[in-house]
């Protein structure tokens, strides 16, 4: 194994909810930086990745964390109105009811996924979300995609193979 | 408009005269009214502070049985009903611990329930359903010259309900108003009365229905209107025991339903104003009835 | 300090300007204890240095220190490290500082990311282990990431030298003349008729009890006469366009039926309106008097115009009016009725937001009986009434006329309370104590102040308190539970009982006076959401203009080139208020005479290679930066107008849209590191 691939989880925490957070420099961001200066304590399974603005995310984004392992994914942005881009996150908002369907096809929850408006003031907003959402994947469990991909992936093979012998044979 | 109606003990009891003066107002208003079948006591009283919890349940066999009933908004015209109702929703809604003790006693008895009633009081109703305009269209006997103390107690304002001002409750003025008396400003309108502390700690509990009664005589009232049972009782029933204490302070109280009915021309001996242990004075010549209302032998010779 | 040296196979560099092995230094900070108490940053740092790339992995006392700084520029030289990764706070408070450090080390200074560890990590965790476990994954997330910078140069766009200040209060006027004085046009707009602002309405000033009048009106008229103060009153922002250096705005001029130019403010029309008598309350006495439709809003207005309001002047409302003013004015021809409202575009830099508050309703706290009983009073209401050319010409006197001779001051009415506003307000307990003293200096009454807790901390405020002590101003410590006219004892007859708690006597007491003061709090403006939109600002909870940082930056906002001064922020008293002016001034200032703004690199661009000239990404641009090349078919994008959103990037099917600092594949690489 690699240095560095291996797991930074210890077996003793047990299974740990992972959850990766968008957050728009202006508004979400700013608020959890205030949830900090508050001090204000929640749930530590968030990761957060910092992007200028909620219309940044790329679906493909929220589609790579749950492939790449996480077991939700949180985008936080500006309230309707107040995108520091002016409409940004009206475009965020579009995709993200469009991506509703198709993760819903994949078997991934909806409650595994959530688009919240957090203002720059609302720390405690933060706070709120973040220890909720972990609650919520807790009682989920782990979706495990990784695994799943790597099981239809195998499945696929399988089909293939036996296809191709079915035409072999018929050949 | 139909309603459900609970009553509770005091309107069948101490407070008759409030159902006596309310039935045939709403009647005559055209509110029907449907009394709860096989109610049973709200759960105020010392049932509430020695147990909150099974206070609740008894409160919410009522809610559960209004529940059955075709109109879910019920009207509860005692104050400590009003609240203890009020009360248990919100224990419902709020304490996990209150709604299963609530649901575990009502299912021995088969009463489902769902916390769907809404608690109203006469004044809710009267103000907001029914209407002041309608209110002034039944007056025949304008009250005019009569000058009324408004007072309406602790428990309706505070802290459950939300259809008037808790600090400046004013429908009861309003729809005193309607019936043409002059309301005074009395800034004791929502101050205790003393509540169950007149019957148990007299040198304090009646010390506060001195204080009520002194500044309705001293802003030169000529009856108080009140809407609630002990109130009306605790106003009513202490004079020669307030006046012993810190000197007379007579004054009338009495339900603002009793004014409307007379304000409405109904009978005023249908109306429950002889039980009243200090009269009303007779009305100005301009407001008053046409068959003078016999005197209480009880009280006879005790008007100012 | 440990530090740890990892292997140092490279991972290709996509597009970097250096070629060879990425070779990566990390840096943990501990931030004192702030960090170091709830992550183990050693754990942090030897972790890091196993990953690939990092040729060196460090956990430091204090990063952002001066040593810390150097301990970068050595290392890039000495190991020469071509990226550079910090954990440490947020980068909203410190990216800028270690870009600069970076930068100095001799290397590109977008070869950096940070990692914030603190706000987003020990300030909001409690347990150890899965915070270091966290820090460990956000440390992995930028050094898979930094690998993917680019070389960037930021861009310089020159910044142009006016600035508009909104607000013409005391904290307006100090930074317009500010930069006036400093040789900056300013556009001075304000919403009332006249500059001044509140301290207009006050009397005197605490705690030197001078004249506000007298040091305030040199300021206004300086602002009248400045060559480089364009002043618009009775007029609003109605739209804001742009970005710092280069706004446009565009300024709502209400029409004021009198061209200001021509009027002299001889008063000579409003002796003849037809209106005999003024029946109108009066604004800037706060309705303590009445004016005519035709007026000036207080004797020292600035501009010295008369205006004409529309709500009630005859010839506005129906045309049909003998126009007496008109005749009044005779050849200076200086009333207009066929004034109309104006639209006014002008071109600024930088804008400095000194809007000012409003005071809290007296009346939503009812058992205070303010509107009930007419000898309840605001504290402004006294303001206006103790001033010599008030309504009463200085007099104290009760609504029959009479003398008070006892009074109670409330305290913290709207303010320091769960019910209304949680916050103090910071100026009241000194107010009323000015108000107190001059109280008891025009009517010899006993004034009372009842009060949860005196806060006295501005220089000189401490000693202002001992001296309303001296003077025999009564303090009763107790948040008052009610005002009421109802009577227990023969001395409460025809008075105001203040029912109080006495928390120091320990009972209840009834104190019966003449006169009751309200020490009304400071809310934010009505309208500050509404502002807060237009100039794209962030607002506390409470609806104050969000300041950049409470310490570092509090004059700033998140928005560049858009200050904020005065209460508009929060409460404070004048000195402040003046303080936070000239601070505003001086931020502009610095920024003007640089004479550019360094752009954050963080545009999108087009692989003009993969675009298929769908123009999906064409109506998705809110500052439209993007066009289109009919010529080639291909989307292009104008750098100079984009800021970077990224909402493009993320919309192109075919992901033709790069974003510098925020490209695809850094992206995808922080997620696959944050997910370790």
């Amino acid at each position: 194994m690699n240095p560095g691939t291996e797991s930074i989880y210890s077996p003793a925490h047990g299974w740990q909810p992972r959850l990766v957070a968008f957050f728009c420099n202006w508004c979400t961001y700013t608020a959890a930086d205030l949830a900090g200066v508050s001090r204000l304590k929640y749930a530590p399974n968030i990761r957060v990745i910092r992007l200028m603005c909620s219309g940044r995310v790329d679906p493909q984004f929220i589609l790579e964390a749950f492939a790449r392992g996480a077991d939700g994914v949180l985008i936080g942005g500006c309230h309707p109105g107040d995108c520091h881009y002016v409409e940004g996150n009206y475009k965020a908002l579009r995709r993200f009811q469009l991506l509703g369907r198709l993760l819903r096809d994949l078997g991934i929850e909806e409650q595994r996924v959530r688009l919240e408006w957090i203002s720059a003031s609302e720390g405690e907003r933060v706070r709120l979300v973040v220890n909720e959402m972990v609650e919520q994947l807790r009682a989920l469990g782990p979706l495990n995609l990784p695994e799943k991909m790597e099981a239809w992936d195998r499945e696929m093979t399988a089909l293939e193979e036996t296809v191709h012998a079915e035409a072999l044979a018929a050949v | 408009m139909k309603y459900s109606y609970f009553p509770g003990c005091s309107l069948k009891g101490l407070g008759r005269a409030y159902e006596e003066s309310l039935l045939p107002v709403m009647k005559h208003l055209g509110v029907e009214l449907r009394e709860l079948q096989d109610w049973n006591c709200c759960g105020a009283t010392a049932y509430m502070s020695v147990d909150e919890e099974e206070a609740c349940v008894l409160a919410a066999r009522n809610l559960a049985r209004a529940e059955n009933h075709e109109c879910l908004d019920l009207l509860t015209p005692c104050s400590a009903c009003y609240l203890v109702l009020n009360k248990t929703q919100r224990n419902f809604r709020e304490f996990p611990s209150v709604r299963a003790s609530v649901e575990r006693a009502l299912a021995t008895a088969k009463l489902p329930y769902q916390n769907r009633v809404k608690v109203r009081h006469p004044l809710d109703v009267l103000f907001h359903d029914v209407g002041i305009e309608a209110i002034r269209q039944k007056v025949v006997r304008p009250l005019r010259g009569l000058k009324v103390a408004p007072y309406y107690g602790c428990q309706l304002v505070r802290p459950y309900s939300t259809f008037d001002e808790a600090w400046n409750p004013v429908t009861m003025d309003r729809i005193l108003e309607a019936l043409g008396v002059e309301v005074l400003p009395y800034p004791l309108k929502t101050k205790c009365c003393g509540g169950s502390l007149t019957g148990t700690v007299p040198q304090v509990g009646l010390r506060l229905s001195y204080i009520l009664l002194k500044e309705a005589v001293r802003r030169g009232a000529d009856v108080i209107a009140t809407i609630c049972p002990l109130c009306q009782f605790n106003l009513d029933a202490y004079h020669s025991q307030i006046e012993k204490m810190w000197g007379p302070a007579r004054i009338a109280t009495v339900y603002f339903t009793q004014l409307m009915g007379l304000a409405f021309g109904l009978d005023p001996r249908t109306l429950g104003l002889r039980r009243n242990f200090v009269p009303m004075k007779p009305l100005p010549e301009a407001a008053a009835p046409s068959r003078a209302e016999k005197p209480n032998p009880a009280t006879a010779g005790q008007t100012l | 300090m440990s530090a740890s040296n990892g292997n140092g196979n490279g991972n290709g560099n996509r597009n970097g300007s250096q070629t060879g092995a990425i070779r990566i230094g990390f840096y943990v900070c501990h931030c004192g204890h702030n960090i170091g108490a709830v992550v183990d940053c050693a754990a942090v740092a030897h972790y890091v240095g196993t990953l690939p790339g990092v040729v060196l992995s460090r956990d430091y006392k204090y990063m952002c220190s001066d040593p810390g700084q150097e301990l970068i520029q050595s290392d890039i030289r000495e190991h020469r490290l071509n990226r550079v990764v910090v954990a440490s706070c947020s980068p909203l408070l410190h990216e800028h500082t270690f870009r600069t450090a970076v930068e100095r080390g001799g290397l590109n200074p977008f070869y950096f990311q940070m990692v914030n560890i603190r706000e987003h990590n020990s300030w909001v965790h409690n347990d150890r282990e899965l915070a270091t476990v966290k820090a460990k994954a956000q440390a992995r997330a930028a050094v898979e990431r930094v690998r993917y910078h680019d070389s960037l140069r930021t861009t310089r766009v020159p910044i142009q030298p006016d600035v508009l200040v909104v607000g013409g209060g005391i904290s307006g006027i100090h930074a317009a003349l500010t930069l006036g004085n400093a040789g900056k046009k300013v556009f001075l707009v304000e919403r009332e008729p006249s500059i001044g602002g509140h301290m207009a309405q006050f009397d005197k000033t605490f705690p030197t009890l001078d004249c506000a009048a007298c040091i305030l009106t040199p300021k206004m008229s300086a602002v009248r006469a400045h060559e480089n103060i364009t002043l618009w009153t009775y007029s609003e922002v109605a739209k804001v366009e742009g970005y710092v250096g280069n706004y446009t705005v565009t300024i709502r001029r209400r029409p004021r039926y009198v061209i200001e130019d021509l009027c002299v403010g001889c008063l000579e029309c409003v002796g003849k309106c037809i209106y005999k008598e003024a029946k109108f309350p009066d604004d800037f006495n706060v309705g303590l008097s009445r004016r005519k439709p035709i007026y000036i809003p207080f004797p020292q207005a600035v501009p010295q115009v008369v205006l004409i309001d529309p709500e009630r002047c005859l010839q506005v409302k129906t045309g049909k009016c003998k126009k007496t003013c008109l005749e009044a004015c005779a050849d200076r021809k200086a009333i207009d009725f066929s004034q109309q409202e104006e639209l006014v575009q002008i071109k600024v830099g930088t804008i400095i937001l000194a809007t000012g508050f409003k005071l809290f309703d007296a009346k939503r706290i009812p058992q205070y009986g303010y509107g009930l009983y007419p000898n309840v009073v605001t504290s402004l209401e006294l303001e206006r009434l103790v001033t010599s050319s008030g309504p009463t010409s200085g007099e104290i006197i009760l609504r029959d006329g009479s003398k008070p001779r006892t009074a109670g001051f409330i305290l913290c009415v709207g303010s320091r309370d769960t019910r209304t506003n949680r916050w103090c307000s910071r100026t009241c307990c000194m107010h009323s104590m000015k108000l107190a003293q001059l109280f008891k200096e025009h009517t010899q009454a006993d004034v009372t102040i009842f009060y949860m807790d005196i806060r006295a901390p501005g220089k000189g405020c401490e000693e202002f308190y001992d001296k309303s002590l001296r003077e025999g101003i009564r303090f009763v410590r107790g948040r008052v539970a009610e005002v009421t006219d109802w009577a227990l004892a023969p001395e409460e007859e025809g008075k105001l009982v203040i029912r109080v708690e006495d928390t120091l006597a320990g009972f209840v007491r009834r104190i019966p006076v003449d006169m009751i003061v309200l020490a009304v709090g400071m809310e934010p403006q009505a309208d500050s959401q509404a502002m807060r939109r237009l100039f794209n600002l962030s607002c506390s909870t409470e609806g104050w203009f969000l300041e950049k940082h409470p310490k570092l930056a509090p004059v700033s906002t998140f928005t560049d080139g858009i200050f904020i001064a005065g209460c508009c922020q929060g409460p404070k008293d004048i000195p402040d208020s003046i303080a936070q002016a000239g601070a505003a001034a001086a931020e502009c200032l610095a920024l003007i005479d640089r004479g550019y703004i360094e752009q954050e690199p963080n545009t999108a661009h087009i692989h003009e290679e993969n675009c298929s000239g769908c123009k999906s990404c064409l109506p998705l641009c809110p500052y439209t930066a993007i066009s289109f090349d009919e010529t080639v078919g291909r989307a292009r994008i104008n750098e100079a107008l984009c800021k970077g959103c990224g909402t493009c990037v993320a919309s192109c099917p075919s992901g033709a849209i790069g974003q510098h600092l925020f490209e695809d594949e850094q992206i995808f690489k922080e997620i696959e590191g944050i997910l370790a």
